[in-house]
């Protein structure tokens, strides 16, 4: 009996769970305050003008104005898309403001430039920026600092429309590697830009999307040379500060021949009566046996109690598996926004390419969550992996849809799909919506579906054992999403577990 | 004299419209092991229930003390902390969690719902490797999920082992021998008897006599149309294997 396991992080981070459940008050979404920092920001509504503005703002050249104007154009000549499960009032596109940047924020980066109070902000969402070091220019900060999450992760964050800060950019550049917001990629690294921007969603793919080539304000840029392994993790916080701002950002991640990166996204916003919306747009591009790791925390405000305020979150990620034997992974945790509209999805060009989709989908209170992936295989000998957890409570809706298809050249083509749905209370939906479609005769698609409910005996079992009710059930979901927590970097592991607990608070009793 | 472990008054529970606790007394004083025996259907298992607060049950009279407090107000999770303990016939599966988590989990809850402080992790270990070693637990079968795929005897291994962990001061064993061959059945009853230290008190509840040849009680309780008919020592249980209970009314099991 010696042979004990040491307690895993998971023991840990279950108790650290709880405990963050605990610690809570009234208030379940711990993300809602705002920052009071001056803002600069564009006037209301949508023109070539304001597109003009946001271009001439990021100090554009101008085929990146001509590409905006472009995407604009054929924006105009479009319909909102209507197939999703998700309900909400008509977006009035000229009540946003597309533009705001915190007014301190000017010119190189140094920390007497960065607001203070901007630098309360990522400290109050755990990103303590201590790389602060580095922004003043002490030599050799780069390798004794720590960062936002312990361990070797480099940062870029980005406040409503701008990057504010990348961090540990020298240390990569040793190694050929490029991490920075898009608009200094778009001004300092246009041959990438414009080889790869819209490459894997064109301008024209759909709705949000074309808007966000015409709006996108700024993101996060990643280059990896050939043959590069990313050393650490590179990350993005996104953060909509500004009242009726959109965020409309916009992430670029291309890895060219055998090399890998891993990828985190955590997204946070204030809390707010009125809706905001969020329409992003990324791209990955993996070259020949490239792999690119792409995990996301969505915890976007999602609105109050009675479906009050939030954000609508409509989002386009798409990972082209570009090169032979390259690999695309998405991980996604989703807790956040009223209405989450998102399909991160794989185009399995390259033969013997792979593509995989990781997902937790949490609901509650009036929450719409539409999420799901689509798998194309092109290639020969093409595999994909897709494994989704939705946890529907109170009164939201969770669907799943899905789309995995193979196309004639597609030989030998495998995917394998497992969508399990939990429901915790009676008045919650969680639907699975299966899209599946083979031309080619020797493409074996596997899919598995079930849906379960927290049974009271669960409950009254973990009671019995001393657990309380959200303790139970902080427990049990934790359990549920288990194979997708497993593909997290441990870096977001207690996050996620943390953020699982929060999200369903008030959903038993 | 000293306060009982467990006392029940007069107790009546009812589900929906039909009763079915119907007056039940009963005293267990510190240390002592109560059988309770019982055709299918007359409210044993209910009484388990009910003492360990499952929501179904509505008490329309009498009072249930752990330890001098009543504990009708409480929480199944409060009542947990306070030192009940039951032992599941059918114990339920949790899947994902592996049975480590979760025994770490409730522990803590336990201890932090007594204000005493979390364990740390080599403590923890050694509490798991101490309560495991009586009933052949290996770390294997601690790293699964609790109670998924768990064969009849791991189940009812892993309960006693819960106990062993949470040292109740009062454990209600439901039909603990159901589902169990003789040899598991020895190893079950091994684990129970490490736990008989003249202190903790237990309630077991069955319908067979023969384990009872294994956990001896102090006293044996005939339970009959929800109410305790008959009470006696270790000997009225070999009477009722002889005689059935139809001595006690209603119809033969």
């Amino acid at each position: 009996m010696a042979d004990y396991d040491i307690p895993t992080l998971k023991e840990e981070i279950d108790r650290e769970t709880v405990e963050q459940v605990l610690a809570l008050d009234v208030d379940k979404y711990k993300y809602g305050f705002e920052t009071d920092i001056e803002s600069d920001v564009a006037a209301v509504g949508l023109s070539e003008d304001t597109i003009r503005f946001i271009s001439a703002k990021k100090e554009e050249p101008e085929w990146m104005l001509e590409w905006r104007l472009e995407a604009f154009r054929r924006w105009l000549t479009m319909d909102e898309p209507n197939w999703a499960k998700v309900h909400y009032p008509k977006i009035d596109f000229q009540n946003i403001s597309y533009y705001a940047a915190p007014k301190s924020f000017k010119g190189p980066k140094s920390l007497d430039e960065v607001d203070p109070e901007l630098l309360r902000t990522y400290e109050k969402l755990g990103i303590p920026l201590k790389e602060q070091a580095i922004l003043a220019g002490v030599e050799g900060a780069a390798e004794s600092v720590g960062t936002p999450f312990g361990a070797n992760v480099a940062v870029d964050a980005v406040f409503d429309s701008v990057s504010v800060v990348t961090t540990f950019r020298a240390e990569l550049a040793k190694q050929g590697i490029i991490f920075c917001s898009i608009s200094e990629a778009i001004r300092e690294y246009p041959e990438l830009v414009q080889k790869y921007l819209g490459s894997v969603v064109p301008v024209s793919d759909n709705y949000y999307a074309t808007l966000n080539c015409a709006v996108f304000t700024d993101g996060s840029f990643v280059y990896i040379p050939k043959g590069v392994r990313c050393p650490m993790e590179l990350s993005t916080y996104f953060r909509i500060n500004e009242k009726k701002t959109g965020q409309f950002e916009r992430t670029l991640i291309i890895a060219d021949d055998d090399s890998y990166v891993s990828y985190l996204e955590g997204c946070t916003a204030p809390m707010r009566d009125e809706h905001q919306l969020h329409a992003a747009v990324v791209e990955l591009v993996a070259l020949d046996n490239a792999e690119i790791k792409y995990s996301t925390v969505q915890n976007w405000y999602p609105g109050d109690k009675n479906g009050k305020g939030g954000i609508y979150n409509f989002v386009t990620k798409r990972g082209d598996c570009r090169g032979v034997n390259s690999h695309i992974s998405w991980t996604q945790v989703e807790t956040g926004s009223a209405i989450t509209w998102k399909y991160p999805s794989c185009i399995l060009r390259g033969d013997g390419s792979r593509g995989e989709f990781y997902s937790i989908a949490i609901s509650n209170g009036y929450q719409q969550v539409d999420s799901g992936t689509k798998m194309i295989h092109l290639g020969k000998n093409t595999s994909s992996r897709i494994i989704s957890k939705g946890i529907a409570a109170g009164f939201s809706d969770n669907t799943y849809r899905g789309q995995v298809s193979a196309h004639a050249k597609a030989k030998n083509a495998r995917n394998f799909t497992q969508c399990d749905s939990l429901l915790i209370g009676d008045k919650c939906g969680a639907h699975t919506v299966p899209y599946i479609e083979s031309r080619n005769g020797t493409a074996v698609f596997e899919h598995e579906a079930t849906t379960s409910k927290i049974s009271d005996d669960q409950m009254f079992y973990c009671q019995q054992r001393g657990l309380s009710d959200e303790e139970a059930v902080a427990l049990i979901v934790n359990g549920f999403v288990r194979d997708v927590l497993q593909h997290l970097p441990m870096e977001f592991m207690v996050e996620t577990q943390k953020l699982i607990s929060i999200s369903l608070e008030g959903s038993v009793g | 004299m000293t306060t009982p472990v467990l006392e029940i008054r007069n107790l009546h529970a009812r589900i929906e419209d039909r009763e079915i606790l119907k007056g039940v007394n009963l005293i267990i004083p510190p240390g002592e092991v109560h059988a309770i025996m019982g055709r299918n259907g007359s409210g044993k298992s209910t009484l388990s229930y009910v003492l360990a607060g499952k929501e179904d049950y509505e008490i329309t009279e009498g009072e249930v003390l752990l330890n001098g407090e009543n504990i009708l107000e409480l929480g199944p999770d409060e009542r947990a902390a306070a030192g009940l303990f039951l032992a599941f016939q059918y114990p339920i599966e949790i899947p994902g969690v592996a049975t480590m988590t979760f025994l770490k989990a409730a522990l803590n809850a336990q201890r932090k719902a007594r204000g005493e402080e979390e364990l740390k992790t080599p403590d923890f270990m050694r509490l798991v490797k101490e309560a495991g070693s009586q009933l052949n637990i290996d770390s294997d079968m601690l790293k699964r999920p609790l109670n998924v795929g768990f064969s009849g005897g791991e189940k009812k291994r892993a309960e006693i082992m819960q106990m062993a962990l949470l040292k109740p001061s009062l454990a209600v064993l439901d039909e603990t021998d159901s589902g169990l061959d003789i040899d598991a059945l020895q190893v079950v009853s091994k684990g129970v008897n490490a736990l008989r230290d003249g202190q903790r008190s237990m309630l077991v509840i069955t319908h067979y006599q023969r384990l009872l040849n294994h956990i001896v009680p102090d006293v044996v309780h005939v339970f009959s149309d929800g109410r305790i008919v008959e009470s006696g020592d270790k000997d009225l249980a070999l009477k009722l294997e002889a005689e059935g209970y139809a001595n006690y009314g209603g119809e033969a099991a």
